[in-house]
């Protein structure tokens, strides 16, 4: 993976919003590089800022309301301190995105074809021909039995699968070398989830680019990412390549996650429960390990004070150094031993 | 004995179109469904949205009318929205997909969890708080917790708040309509937890509505598949898990994502490999008009939807 070329590097990256007229970090101190030709996955609970960065990224947090600090470098160049006009030569080519919830992401009065269109024509010179052919091209490629069809119809005419095939026609028009996908399948159903985890494999294979796959779903995670990055209460607490994450989770909590997944193969009667819950952002914990109040019993010396990444294998990192000491409570068969796949087929 | 008794259940909806809003067509949301749900088993209705799931579970708890068909419960038919028996209205209860829709925000849980008590019984302000409060105790919430507002809680807590709306009354049936699917992950495990606990406390029957079949296969001890208003295979957790027949089954459950990483080319080919077999062989799944044939017995737990042999 590290001899690909850096796309994305996303220096120590910190998200604040304004609320009630102070700023709340949602995003703190995170840095992480994307490499061509891979995809990696942000995984976390919802409220652990996963989206926050995403929006970082493509500067869509509003202004006036959120700062943020700190470098993203693409290909070189720092996108954090580009105008909103600069920002929209690179937004939408170079950089797409994939929206989570596909019927608020279209525009209900435009047809599908003239949504994917409208990239086109803001970003290459095509004449009208050109342009037509290459959203028919672009419709059959993501999958969409009848292009020509579907290019005349309006959002509310397809099907939730559909549409999120349309949004991802229009992430992919220009062919950019960073995609990022914010929860791309958790508003679908589960057959159609599998048509796009199928469809968002083989774009990575033909595109050479690179992918911040971002979710909640730890199964679109193992089918897809080759790196994965855990995010807790704004920080990274644990990133390592996929396999290595699943068999081997060092950090508190990505073990606890792994554990709650209810699993088809392996039927347990009781599912793993993280206590407590995300603490919202102005209640956040900015001193020592943010996930400590979670697993109050582990012992405090457990925890570092300033807890920080520690490489414990080669490109697998994890914060603090509570996972050495860390154990379940009430420990049932399951839990016992940390790997909790079995093959299902 | 079977607690619910459905049978050939059919929910037909007219479709209203031309210049005087004739009825020009059905939408047949739920075509002749039968099962039985025995009492104190979990009965889970899977299927993609769209395959008149909820639809079913609305219309036997009594919001939507039904066309034809029966529903038994306890062997008494069933009546229709206005005409049903207040007993029966109050046996059969309902959790919400959506804890944050489902409790309305203006109300103390005090007030929501007593709703159905004041519909329904008679009771002193005392005896009322008190009965709230045994029920705050039954899904783990302190007793001071009925004087807070639905926005202190987290998503969890909310929809085990809606538990106790549907426990308040002592109900023999619950039917629970995707109640994880907003949920996080962590959170999903709590309430899968907990409605399993409290099921096997209370003795309750539970009939689960959901798209995700991995939980289902958690939670159920018998499934159903369904799938354009009719059911396509039904059988116990294990008949449909590891011997599905019907080939929309083995497509639902070749959608789940594996989770081990190792075996990732191993199950995208599977689920190539069962796609490709779903394209080839829909049609003998089906007959001419596109529509789900009738349920034929494969074992003594297990039928599913297919051309009859011979």
């Amino acid at each position: 993976m590290t001899n690909n070329k850096i796309i994305l590097k996303i220096n120590n990256i910190k998200t604040s919003f304004k609320i009630e007229g102070g700023f709340y970090e949602a995003v703190d101190g995170v840095s992480i590089n994307v490499y061509e030709n891979e995809v990696l996955a942000i995984v976390g609970e919802s409220g652990c800022g996963k989206s926050a960065l995403a929006y970082s990224i493509m500067g869509l947090h509003e202004r006036s309301k959120t700062m943020v600090e700190g470098d993203l470098l693409f290909k070189g160049q720092n996108i954090n301190d580009l105008t909103e006009s600069s920002l929209n030569k690179i937004r939408g080519k170079e950089i797409g995105m994939i929206f989570q919830d596909p019927l608020a992401a279209l525009n209900p009065l435009m047809k599908a074809g003239h949504q994917i269109e409208e990239v086109l024509i803001l970003h290459t010179n095509m004449t009208k021909n050109q342009r037509y052919k290459k959203v028919i091209s672009l419709l059959d490629e993501v999958g969409i039995p009848s292009p020509d069809t579907v290019y005349q119809q309006y959002p509310h005419e397809l099907s939730g699968g559909m549409r999120q095939r349309v949004i991802i026609a229009i992430a992919i028009a220009c062919a950019p070398s960073l995609l990022i996908a914010d929860e791309p399948t958790t508003a679908l159903d589960a057959t159609i989830q599998g048509q796009i985890i199928e469809l968002l494999e083989n774009l990575k294979l033909s595109k050479d680019a690179g992918v911040l796959l971002i979710t909640h779903d730890l199964g679109v995670v193992a089918e897809i990412a080759d790196r994965v990055a855990v995010m807790y209460a704004g920080e990274l607490v644990e990133i390592a390549d996929v396999k290595t994450l699943f068999k081997t989770p060092q950090h508190p909590y990505t073990r606890s996650l792994l554990n709650s997944v209810p699993s088809v193969s392996d039927l347990q009667s009781q599912l793993h429960v993280i206590q407590g819950k995300v603490p919202p952002i102005q209640h956040l914990p900015r001193k020592g390990c943010r996930f400590k109040e979670r697993i109050p019993w582990i012992r405090d010396e457990a925890h570092e004070s300033h807890p920080e990444l520690h490489e414990v294998a080669r490109n697998h990192y994890v914060r603090c150094t509570c996972y050495k000491d860390f154990y379940f409570q009430n420990v049932t068969p399951r839990e016992e031993k940390p790997n909790v796949y079995t093959s299902s087929t | 004995m079977s607690i619910l008794q459905v049978r050939n259940l059919k929910v037909h909806f007219p479709v209203k179109g031309g210049l005087l809003r004739r009825t020009v067509d059905t939408m047949k949301a739920v075509d002749g469904i039968s099962i039985d749900i025995k009492e104190g088993q979990t009965y889970g209705l899977v299927g993609e949205s769209g395959s008149g799931k909820t639809t079913m579970g609305r219309s036997i708890i009594g919001l939507t009318d039904k066309t034809s068909g029966s529903i038994l419960f306890k062997g008494v038919e069933l009546k229709n929205k206005r005409k049903r028996s207040k007993k029966d209205l109050r046996d059969i209860q309902m959790i919400f997909q959506d804890p944050y829709s489902s409790l309305n925000p203006k109300k103390r849980v005090l007030d929501i969890v007593a709703e159905p008590l004041r519909n329904y019984e008679k009771n002193t302000k005392w005896t009322e708080k008190h009965k709230v409060e045994v029920l705050m105790d039954q899904i783990g919430l302190t007793p001071e917790s009925i004087y807070k507002y639905p926005h202190e809680f987290s998503g969890g807590q909310r929809q085990r708040i809606g538990v106790a709306r549907a426990l308040a009354l002592h109900p023999k049936l619950i039917i629970a309509d995707e109640p994880v699917s907003a949920l996080d992950v962590s959170v999903q495990a709590q309430v899968l937890n907990f409605l399993k606990e409290i099921q096997t406390n209370l003795h309750l029957t539970l009939l689960f509505i959901s798209h995700d079949i991995g939980v289902v296969r958690h939670m159920c001890d018998r499934i159903g598949v369904m799938y354009k208003g009719r059911l396509v295979e039904e059988g116990s957790s294990n008949d449909i898990y590891h011997n599905p027949q019907h080939i929309y089954t083995k497509r639902l459950i070749a959608a789940v994502p594996d989770i081990n990483p190792e075996n990732r080319e191993k199950h995208s080919k599977h689920r190539k490999k069962i796609r490709e077999e779903y394209e080839q062989t829909y049609k003998d799944y089906f007959d001419d008009e596109g529509e789900v044939m009738d349920m034929i017995s494969i074992s003594k737990t297990h039928s599913a939807a297919l051309q009859r042999k011979g």
